[in-house]
């Protein structure tokens, strides 16, 4: 049998998370297809192809898709998913949204972001805010799992040469319609995909000390991220926002500003292969999981440090 | 309108969990539990909305043990004016818990119902979504704001690059990200007067609905932990290890 990915993609692009969805695929064994369903979607589909070890794209082209409303995409995944073992998504915020839908639709329960593959229908996911690490079994007749991105490495985006097909598009629903979205702007690469994130915290005192971590982020090409309690605090918008209820980080190097180390947010970064703690307090818990730890005065260190990379 | 809030009972927030030592789950003897923090901004938002006049009735359903009988009772005391509990010592997969609400819903035919958006044991974020499939209702997850205006619900959503609002027909799905609302607290006198409104016991089997789950549990463990590493003295040492010995940077 073979294993339906579901594209995250832009209509335009393909989103990086996809590859890493390929990854924990491959890591289950079969045949790899990938559907992608949007509006106008052929440049996405055409980049699926390409990705190694990708056998063959499905393309959905409907206006119903363009803005992967679950009314109108989960009848169509779940039709289309009858036919495989496994249906898989990226545990984004579309992924989390129609494939519980999708599960539903077949009758089965669905496997939450899983980390790691045991074997085809044995996986580990965290639970209690990644305090715990559950290895659970699935009997379902098709498995349908989302796949938390940094659990898995990226698939190679060039090499493959899938075949592309287009498959009859469902239809709208009617039962929703999009209205408007607000994306952050913005040149830094994007949280989840970057290989550095600099990250603050309460300690930053208020949103215009931010420039201090923009400048030393823009020097090193990071992404920039924050605590919930900066963001709760106002200091910055919700889509910064590093932790379990916030986005799931795996950088190559991680660095804290001014952050304590709440559990909360430690679900959100521990994975990353290096992680650096700026803080003042040295009693503050982040240095618990820090490879390098610095008690100082941000505001001091954070200048330097801009300066001397 | 009638307005249905699903809420779970959970370990406390507060409570660092523990494996057991036999990894066979989380221990849960003798820990503090409390409303799942989501479900609490589901209770709020109903709330609100009756006394904006948008709600007419709130309606709290819970499913568990007899002990969840507590947490509607929070319930009741924030606003709400009855509540169902649907025994069952069992834990329950999100598919099987979404099968139950629907049964709910099905009897209670509310226009909008509301739900956390996660559950801070399990971390599914499937429940709402699974009771919409079901329901064949439109959803609304991670909202961060509600407007019900005539027979549709415009929901803003908390999505990875920023937010997005959708427009949905009711009757509709809502689940609550962390920023909709802050919950209040419970008044002394609403909790004396929550003591004496509804609440209802039902079992699965008499809504008819089989709790078979196609998943199972192994085992739980703790996670790998991560070991401290060393303080540097100066920004200079810091960014000579990151370049050196880390070469991150």
């Amino acid at each position: 049998m073979a294993i339906l990915v579901v594209a995250e993609h832009t209509n335009a692009a393909l989103a990086p998370a996809t590859l890493n969805v390929v990854t924990a695929a491959q890591k289950i064994g079969g045949d790899i297809h990938v559907l992608v369903a949007g509006a106008g979607c052929a440049a996405a589909a055409e980049a699926a192809a390409k990705v190694a070890g990708v056998s063959k794209v499905l393309v959905a082209d409907n206006a119903a898709f363009a803005h992967q409303l679950p009314e109108n995409v989960a009848p169509l995944i779940a039709e289309l998913g009858k036919g495989y073992s496994h249906v898989l998504a990226a545990a984004t915020t579309n992924g989390k949204n129609y494939l519980p839908r999708v599960a539903a639709l077949l009758d089965v329960d669905q496997i939450s972001e899983i980390i790691a593959v045991e074997s085809a229908d044995t996986f580990k996911r965290p639970i209690y805010a990644g305090n715990a690490i559950a290895t659970v079994q699935s009997t379902a007749a098709v498995k349908v799992i989302t796949v938390r991105t940094t659990g898995f490495d990226a698939a190679a985006a060039e090499g493959g040469s899938a075949a592309v097909e287009s498959v009859a598009a469902g239809a709208d629903a009617g039962k929703s319609s999009f209205v408007g979205e607000e994306l952050a702007k913005s040149d830094r690469p994007e949280l989840t995909a970057a290989k550095i994130v600099v990250s603050g915290g309460r300690g930053m005192g208020n949103g215009d000390n931010f420039k201090h971590l923009y400048a030393l982020a823009d020097k090193l090409g990071a992404a920039v991220g924050a605590s919930r309690a900066a963001v709760d605090a106002g200091f910055v918008p919700n889509d910064m926002q590093v932790g379990q209820t916030g986005k799931i980080v795996a950088p190559q190097l991680y660095i804290a500003v001014g952050i304590s180390g709440a559990i909360q947010h430690l679900a959100g970064m521990k994975d990353s292969k290096v992680i650096v703690a700026i803080n003042k307090d040295e009693e503050a818990p982040i240095f618990q999981v820090a490879d390098y730890g610095l008690v100082a005065d941000l505001f001091e260190a954070v200048p330097e440090f801009e300066k001397l990379v | 309108m009638k307005v249905l809030v699903a809420v779970k009972r959970v370990v406390d927030y507060n409570v660092k969990v523990r494996v057991k030592a036999d990894n066979s789950g989380v221990d849960l003897a003798n820990v503090k539990m409390s409303m799942n923090p989501f479900c609490e901004i589901a209770v709020e938002e109903a709330v609100r909305l009756k006394e904006k006049g948008v709600a007419s009735e709130i309606v709290v359903v819970t499913i568990g043990p007899n002990a969840a009988q507590e947490q509607l009772r929070t319930a009741l005391a924030l606003g709400a004016d009855r509540s169902i509990l649907v025994e069952t010592n069992e834990e329950l997969n999100s598919l099987a818990v979404a099968k139950l609400l629907k049964a709910v819903v099905d009897k209670e035919q509310p226009q909008l119902i509301i739900l956390g958006k996660q559950a801070i044991d399990s971390d599914n974020n499937q429940t709402g979504q699974m009771l919409a499939a079901l329901s064949g209702f439109a959803q609304g997850t991670f909202a961060s704001k509600v407007e019900v205006a005539g027979d549709k619900v415009s929901v803003t959503r908390e999505i990875d690059g920023g937010l997005q609002t959708v427009s949905l027909a009711l009757p509709a799905i809502v689940t609550t990200d962390l920023r909709l609302n802050e919950p209040r607290y419970a008044s002394l006198p609403n909790i004396m007067k929550a003591k004496k409104k509804p609440l209802d016991v039902v079992t699965p089997d008499a809504l008819g609905v089989s709790t078979a789950s196609t998943v199972k549990t192994l085992k739980v463990e703790a996670p790998a932990a991560r070991s401290a590493g060393i303080k540097v003295k100066s920004v200079a040492e810091l960014v000579e290890k990151l370049k050196n010995e880390a070469k991150v940077i």
